[in-house]
């Protein structure tokens, strides 16, 4: 009895002394959603970083024998019914006489064992270290053994290589276009906040104003004005801009309202009487106090990005082939008789599915975690 | 609260002006004009003739500045409900944006509607057995529905469609009614192609409103008076649906200001995959080909009718919401 309310009271007193952060990190646990979200999250972002190496093949190869190949699946039971290192078994192709159609059939009898670490021709680790070695491969590699997991596009290149080296495009564009809102959002909107009056009054009909608009139709035609044929880096920065245009507004908004609900706060007050200057109080006081907050809101608008980059690439107005983002491998799934044929072409929207959702679930967790105090 | 009806209506102009101003700096944006791209066009068909293109860029001031180009856009506009001159089509875009735009406003009032239909009921019934099976698969398809992209649903389901029922379900239209004049058979053949669009369209908004309205309705039913109801005697279902849902309305209406933008956006992809006779597989074609009248119109009426609808929503919310203060327009 007195041992359990003495395990309370330390408890209680940790909870009192503990700081903020810990604070945070104990709440944001408590959320499994959002734990697991952070490692898938983590896990993809890795894949975008070691993107050379994690993938099987160079995502621009071109197999000419393996057009619109089936996925293969990855077998652990050998034909004669034993138990297997892993293994794919080599697709056979047969051209149909009449529609001149490739099809695929697993070769039963001939297995190519995968392992890690499987060598691979040489290639170049972002754009300068030479490798030999890549994560996943075949452990022999010959002429035929193929390991094309998720099947080949309408040039035979893999898809799930083009996938992991299009995460780069993909979930970079979410970063860099919110921390361009960012800045744009946390100047206007702290000013409209701090400042209040007519900068407020101007601010927030801009806001209003450019969140009443149908947003694709906007992009669409600021992302038609983008010359096309240039450096994929040009465009990458400029479609980042078109996005930013109108994302700021949401962490505007935000930003503002921190701001007005911290103005009257007593410890800023306290700061103003013992003479601390205003851009000290701003980043000294008002700053780290809705830190986490800002954070946790961030984290929300990066699948907005990302769902946004993805349906202009789509449309054929955002990056353009031979860059490699999601929108762009989902270009090639557009019309019926490629997904009829190809549905695996489809993909890529899984990816971008899972990835907006872990990002939502993360956000979710992050504010709950930043307002530590909060109820649960 | 008249006063700040007719607020609202009056800060309306001012906004309609904006966007014609963005809609027509949009289009301006891009290098070149539309004599450019018919000026490398004549040159690859070998009849290049510069008289030609001279006389068309007097004719629509291409030459002149920016301001002067709006000007004439919106004089002739207002004056004549002029939108200009479609250069690809070689029609007035009054005469070619009519039935697209209709059918947009039309499209996309019945997503609103089957959206609320969907999502409402389900929405109170979450409330009212949080965490049951039901709830639980109300949550995941809200989630899943808010992380996929229009257009990504629209292939998935054409692709289902196609597997299951081996048919095309693209289009608004069979094709023999395509060009047709409207007719009673004509209404009825839109419906059965409808339930397509109205799906890929309404989910992600659907979606949002169920967890919208299941958290309302749970803070709502926490509350004091709702157990005075109970107390009273009612049945249970007459007390959710008198006291705590009718509250809980009330954050709906305000949302439809951002659903609204946020639909016709979605209207854009959507009939471009689905390849649906509506503003938007034409504002591509139109933007690619840089016939900026066109393009500019859809952009201009596109933002136009999300305004309205933001401005009727907000005057709805007034009126049933007597809690709204006034003091500012």
């Amino acid at each position: 009895m007195t041992d359990i309310s003495q395990h309370e009271s330390d408890l209680l007193k940790s909870y009192a002394e503990a700081s903020g952060f810990r604070l945070g990190w104990a709440k944001f646990r408590k959320h499994k959603l959002a734990v697991v979200s952070l490692y898938i999250v983590g896990f993809l972002y890795i894949l975008a970083i070691f993107a050379e190496f994690m993938s099987p093949y160079h995502h621009s190869d071109i197999n000419r024998r393996h057009v619109l190949a089936p996925p293969q699946v990855v077998h652990f039971v050998d034909h004669g019914g034993g138990v297997s290192w892993p293994y794919v078994r080599e697709l056979k192709s047969e051209r149909d006489p009449i529609t001149r159609r490739l099809s695929y059939v697993e070769d039963v009898e001939t297995k190519h064992t995968l392992r890690l670490f499987a060598p691979s021709e040489p290639y170049e680790m972002w754009g300068f270290i030479p490798l030999e070695t890549r994560f996943l491969g075949i452990s022999e590699p010959k002429r035929g053994a193929t390991m094309f997991l998720l099947g080949t596009d309408t040039l035979g290149r893999d898809v799930l290589s083009r996938i992991i080296r299009g995460a780069r495009i993909s979930l970079s564009i979410g970063l860099v276009g919110v921390a361009l809102s960012f800045v744009i959002g946390i100047v206007l909107g702290g000013m409209s906040g701090y400042y209040g009056g007519w900068v407020d009054t101007a601010v927030q009909r801009t806001i209003d104003f450019l969140q009443s608009l149908p947003t694709i139709p906007l992009w669409m035609g600021l992302a038609a004005a983008v010359p096309p044929g240039q450096d994929p880096i040009v465009t990458y920065l400029m479609i980042t801009v078109i996005l930013s245009i109108i994302g700021w507004t949401g962490i505007a908004r935000v930003v503002r309202g921190r701001f007005l609900a911290l103005r009257e706060e007593d410890f800023v007050l306290a700061a103003r009487i013992s003479g601390a200057s205003e851009i000290r109080i701003i980043l000294r006081h008002m700053v780290p106090s809705f830190a986490s907050h800002i954070i946790a809101s961030l984290t929300l608008s990066i699948p907005e990005m990302i769902l946004a980059e993805t349906a202009l690439s789509f449309l054929g107005l955002g990056l353009q082939s031979p860059a490699v983002s999601w929108g762009v491998l989902l270009k090639d799934a557009q019309s019926l008789q490629v997904i009829s044929q190809a549905p695996w072409l489809l993909i890529p929207g899984l990816a971008v599915v899972i990835t907006v959702l872990a990002f939502n679930f993360l956000g979710d967790g992050l504010r709950d975690a930043s307002d530590p105090y909060g109820k649960t | 609260m008249t006063g700040y009806i007719i607020r609202r209506i009056l800060w309306f102009i001012p906004t309609l002006f904006a966007v014609s101003i963005v809609s027509f700096a949009i289009i301006q944006l891009p290098p070149g004009d539309y004599l450019t791209v018919l000026e490398a066009q004549m040159g690859a068909e070998g009849d290049y003739s510069p008289e030609v293109v001279e006389r068309l860029r007097e004719r629509f001031g291409f030459d002149q500045p920016f301001l002067v180009q709006y000007g004439k856009w919106m004089w002739a506009m207002l004056a004549h409900g002029d939108l200009g001159y479609s250069f690809e089509w070689r029609v007035p875009v009054s005469s070619l944006i009519g039935e697209y735009m209709a059918l947009t406003v039309a499209v996309t009032a019945a997503t609103l509607i089957a959206t609320w239909i969907v999502a409402l009921p389900i929405g109170i019934y979450s409330a009212v057995r949080p965490y049951s099976v039901f709830d639980y698969v109300a949550t995941v398809f809200g989630f899943i529905g808010k992380a996929t992209p229009n257009f990504l649903l629209a292939l998935i389901l054409m692709w289902l469609a196609f597997v299951y029922w081996g048919a095309d379900v693209s289009g608004l239209f069979s094709p023999e009614y395509k060009n047709a004049p409207w007719t009673w058979d004509k209404i009825v053949d839109l419906f059965k192609h409808l339930w397509l669009p109205l799906i890929v369209l309404g989910t992600s908004g659907a979606a949002s409103l169920i967890r919208q309205m299941r958290a309302n309705v749970l803070d709502e039913l926490q509350k004091p008076y709702v157990e005075a109801a109970r107390a009273q005697g009612l049945p249970e279902w007459r007390v959710i649906l008198r006291y705590p849902v009718r509250v809980a309305l009330n954050p709906f209406l305000s949302t439809i200001g951002t659903t609204i933008p946020e639909l016709f956006s979605g209207a854009v992809t959507t009939a471009i995959v689905l390849n649906l006779p509506m503003a938007g597989p034409m504002l591509l074609r139109a933007l690619t080909s840089q016939d900026m009248y066109l393009a500019g119109s859809f952009i201009f009426l596109l933002s136009v009718f999300t305004l309205i609808g933001t401005l009727i929503s907000d005057i709805l919310l007034t009126i049933v919401d007597p809690r709204i203060q006034f003091d500012e327009a």
